[in-house]
């Protein structure tokens, strides 16, 4: 079955409180089941945080594309992700001299935010691009000889109250999955895109065209 | 029988009142004894006279007692490491100084026979002595306390030729007696009239017995023992163990205590071992004392007054030429410089064993009586002196050596612990193997024979016996031990455990399983520190499994729990002081009850008090 898709996907998701989570809770019911694809809830496998890294590593092993979902925690991820790329990236699997095991391989974040995209900017609360908050992950993909993507945004999240503001979100989200699985990515075109969600629009726009 | 009883009044006495005070003095107590001895023999009080002799010849059961004790302590992958020394320091110490002293000896004029005699007899140091006051002070486990011990063993097997030697050197006038020991004589049965090939392999069966009986047989015997829990039957059979491979050995004429010694080497992986020692031990040390006492009240100084310089001369002789040869045994060997000192200062003096073999060899007119007695005295003063020579090593040239290099050699022997476990059931398994995996060396107790049983067959090395027996707890080394596990599951012998540690071993750390709450109370107040209830970390991990079937995120769940239980370990710890008073303990109990529910509800108005709302605020 898996070989019919382009690219095989794992998602790795991080959430402490799923429960109380409005519109995460919808973007993973959204991608969750799509065939293809490994879905991983990093908080459900791992309450106690002790992290399989053989296991981890060997999924890496396995996909073409790693997205990295997680609400926008104090511009950074929640805990347990941060302990997992500590853990999983080891030296000599996924950087350093024989560190290879990732190159060629593309990382996409997928991220919640409090905050509305025009906040993210100089004169707003938060002085800095949400893109400049993420050099970090950036740079880990580089770092590990993997294609970063530009990542995916839910801005203002408290705005977002309708099950039907949220579906435009989790529709969006789930088109960025199945494009990705089942078509060559064009890393040249993509990049020139700010957040993926414009790229995705944009080939919808053409294709109804 | 009065005779009997004020004979041991005496004898007690003597110990009770000089030992404690020569070990005050630093003194050891070695010397202790046989100044006692001094004291109460017949040139000073005249308490005990000539029956000294035959108390002499008892107390050597100590020693062989004492051999059974150190088989226990070595392991035969260990004995076995140590063949090199041996054979090779024990084979050369015993070689070289024969041949000195025979040469000396008919240099000065005596027959080549009495010469060899003399140096085979001479050539033997002093087991009890030197091992007990190694013992005492610690050094056991030293380098040089190994080679010590490597020389001695091989002295106690040479006894064997050297007794079958010492006839044929007999004056022909009186002829040849027959290559008996005057053990044997005492035990009433000898093989000596079968021919040389029977004796052979009666002695050869008679070995592989007690190797086919301490491996396995005796495991089972002392099972079926422990079951009844009387402890008196338990040591009456250790004794009859050895007291029994004592006589097998005497009959087919070998020493006993070589024979014992084996005997302890095959028990020393038996998981009985610690029970054994801590039954033992006391007997051993008695008779070693009694031992001790009657060399000091033997020394007769009737025969030193008569003849002082050349006695005095020929203990230094004797002491100088032991010293010099086993010096320079130990430089060849390679020994360290501290080390060798201590060596040579160990085993510069006549053995016990020269009082039964001198008086072996007049029987056999080997030797004329008053030489023997004159070398008999030599030795004896030879031997009390070594106790002071090992003081004027330890004091004026040890101190010459850098601490480094006096540093023990903590890897020869053996397995003291970093931690003790008491009580190997269901619960202590489970913390015997997460250190176990860890590489942490545990000695496990249990007083459950059919446990020990069980576990053993998955490999797991168990002793038996009682922990809150403060022998018990020193022979499986609390006093070195970092930490004591107490997973005992009865509730009042854990408290006695517990108490007994605290007691003896303050530094010693206590990690204790509780039963209940009053459990860890009764703990808390013995001065434990760290306690867990038995059941509440598995109570609550099944209780965050069954929130997570409810449909808990598994993450949600494990914190409710983790919540619930550092609330609980915290209000634990707040309501101890409340303990004991009944109606203040109810109240906070229950006030701290409510604390939890509030903690752990969930109530979206109640964000406030909601533990993390942080992760609910804007970004999800």
């Amino acid at each position: 079955m898996s070989n019919t898709y382009k690219n095989k996907i794992l998602i790795i998701f991080a959430h402490p409180a799923l429960q109380k989570s409005r519109i995460n809770v919808e973007l993973c019911r959204a991608i969750n089941n799509i065939e293809g694809i490994t879905f991983r809830d990093l908080y459900e496998i791992y309450p106690d945080f002790l992290i399989d890294v053989h296991e981890e590593q060997r999924l890496l092993l396995e996909h073409d594309i790693i997205i990295l979902h997680h609400p926008f925690y104090w511009y950074s991820c929640p805990a347990i992700l941060k302990e997992w790329i500590d853990l999983v990236l080891e030296y000599g699997f996924a950087y350093g001299h024989e560190g290879t095991a990732l190159r060629g391989k593309s990382m996409m974040t997928a991220i919640t935010a409090g905050g509305s995209e025009d906040s993210y900017k100089i004169d707003g609360v938060h002085y800095y691009h949400v893109r400049d908050f993420l050099k970090t992950f950036e740079r880990t993909a580089a770092l590990c000889g993997m294609n970063y993507v530009p990542p995916f945004v839910v801005h203002h999240t408290s705005k977002l109250d309708t099950a039907q503001e949220i579906s435009v979100y989790s529709d969006l989200y789930k088109k960025v999955v199945i494009s990705f699985r089942d078509t060559d990515i064009d890393f040249k075109t993509l990049n020139e895109f700010k957040y993926i969600n414009d790229y995705i629009l944009d080939q919808f726009e053409s294709w109804s065209v | 029988m009065e005779s009997f009883l004020f004979q041991a009044f005496i004898y007690l006495l003597a110990a009770v009142v000089s030992v404690p005070i020569a070990k005050r003095l630093g003194l050891g107590s070695v010397l202790g004894y046989l100044f006692a001895g001094i004291i109460i023999g017949p040139f000073v009080f005249k308490f005990v006279g000539v029956e000294s002799e035959s108390v002499l010849h008892f107390a050597e059961f100590g020693v062989v007692m004492m051999l059974f004790l150190i088989g226990l302590e070595l392991r035969p992958e260990l004995l076995w490491r140590l063949r090199g020394p041996i054979l090779g320091l024990g084979g050369l110490q015993v070689g070289v100084t024969t041949a000195v002293i025979f040469l000396i000896g008919f240099f000065l004029g005596f027959t080549w026979k009495i010469s060899l005699a003399i140096g085979l007899i001479l050539a033997l140091s002093s087991t009890a002595i030197v091992l007990q006051t190694l013992n005492e002070k610690g050094l056991m486990k030293t380098e040089a306390g190994q080679s010590s011990f490597s020389v001695l063993l091989f002295q106690d097997m040479a006894v064997i030729p050297i007794l079958a030697v010492l006839p044929l050197l007999a004056a022909p006038i009186l002829g040849f007696t027959g290559h008996t020991t005057e053990e044997v004589h005492q035990s009433g049965f000898t093989i000596e009239s079968l021919p040389g090939w029977q004796e052979a392999i009666i002695v050869a069966l008679v070995i592989a017995t007690i190797i086919i009986i301490g491996r396995f047989l005796v495991r089972y015997v002392f099972r079926f023992i422990a079951e009844t829990r009387l402890r008196e039957v338990f040591t009456a059979f250790a004794l009859f163990l050895i007291i029994g491979i004592a006589l097998a050995m005497q009959i087919v004429g070998l020493s006993a205590a070589l024979g014992t010694f084996l005997a302890g080497v095959v028990l020393a992986d038996s998981e009985y071992r610690h029970e054994l020692e801590t039954d033992i031990e006391p007997f051993k040390g008695l008779l070693l004392g009694l031992f001790f006492i009657s060399v000091g009240a033997s020394i007769d100084f009737n025969l030193f007054r008569q003849e002082p310089y050349l006695i005095l001369g020929l203990v230094a002789a004797l002491i100088v030429i032991k010293l010099v040869i086993l010096f320079i045994l130990g430089f060849v060997f390679k020994m360290r410089r501290s080390q060798n000192y201590l060596f040579a200062f160990s085993l510069a003096q006549g053995g016990e064993f020269a009082f039964v073999l001198f008086s072996f060899a007049t029987q056999n007119s080997v030797i004329p009586i008053p030489m023997a007695d004159t070398l008999i005295l030599v030795v004896a003063l030879s031997m009390a002196l070594t106790p002071i020579l090992m003081i004027l090593n330890e004091i004026l040239l040890q101190p010459r050596f850098s601490t480094l290099d006096q540093r023990p050699e903590s890897d020869k022997i053996d397995e003291k612990n970093p931690v003790i476990i008491a009580g190997f059931g269901r619960f202590g398994q489970i913390v015997g193997r997460l250190l176990h995996a860890n590489n942490i060396g545990t000695t496990v107790l249990d007083s459950k024979p059919s446990q020990i049983e069980m576990v053993r067959r998955f490999g797991y090395k168990v002793f038996y016996g009682d922990a809150s027996r403060l022998d018990l707890l020193h022979s499986a080394g609390a006093d070195e031990a970092k930490l004591f596990v107490l997973c005992v599951d009865d509730k009042d012998k854990a408290l006695e455990i517990a108490e007994t540690v605290k007691k003896h071993f303050p530094n010693l750390e206590i990690v204790a399983r509780s039963f209940d709450r009053r459990h860890t109370y009764e703990l808390m107040n013995l001065g434990v520190k760290v306690i867990h209830r038995e059941t509440f970390n598995s109570a609550l991990e099944l209780g965050a499994s069954a929130l997570k079937l409810l449909g808990f995120r598994n993450y949600q769940a494990h914190r409710a729990a983790l919540t619930f239980k550092h609330h609980d370990e915290k209000s634990l710890v707040d309501l101890h002081k409340h303990w004991g008073d009944e109606e203040a303990f109810l109240i906070q109990t229950r006030l701290k009850n409510q604390d939890l529910l509030e903690l752990l509800s969930s109530d979206e108005e109640d964000k406030e008090e909601n533990m993390d709302h942080s992760w609910e605020r804007p970004g999800t």
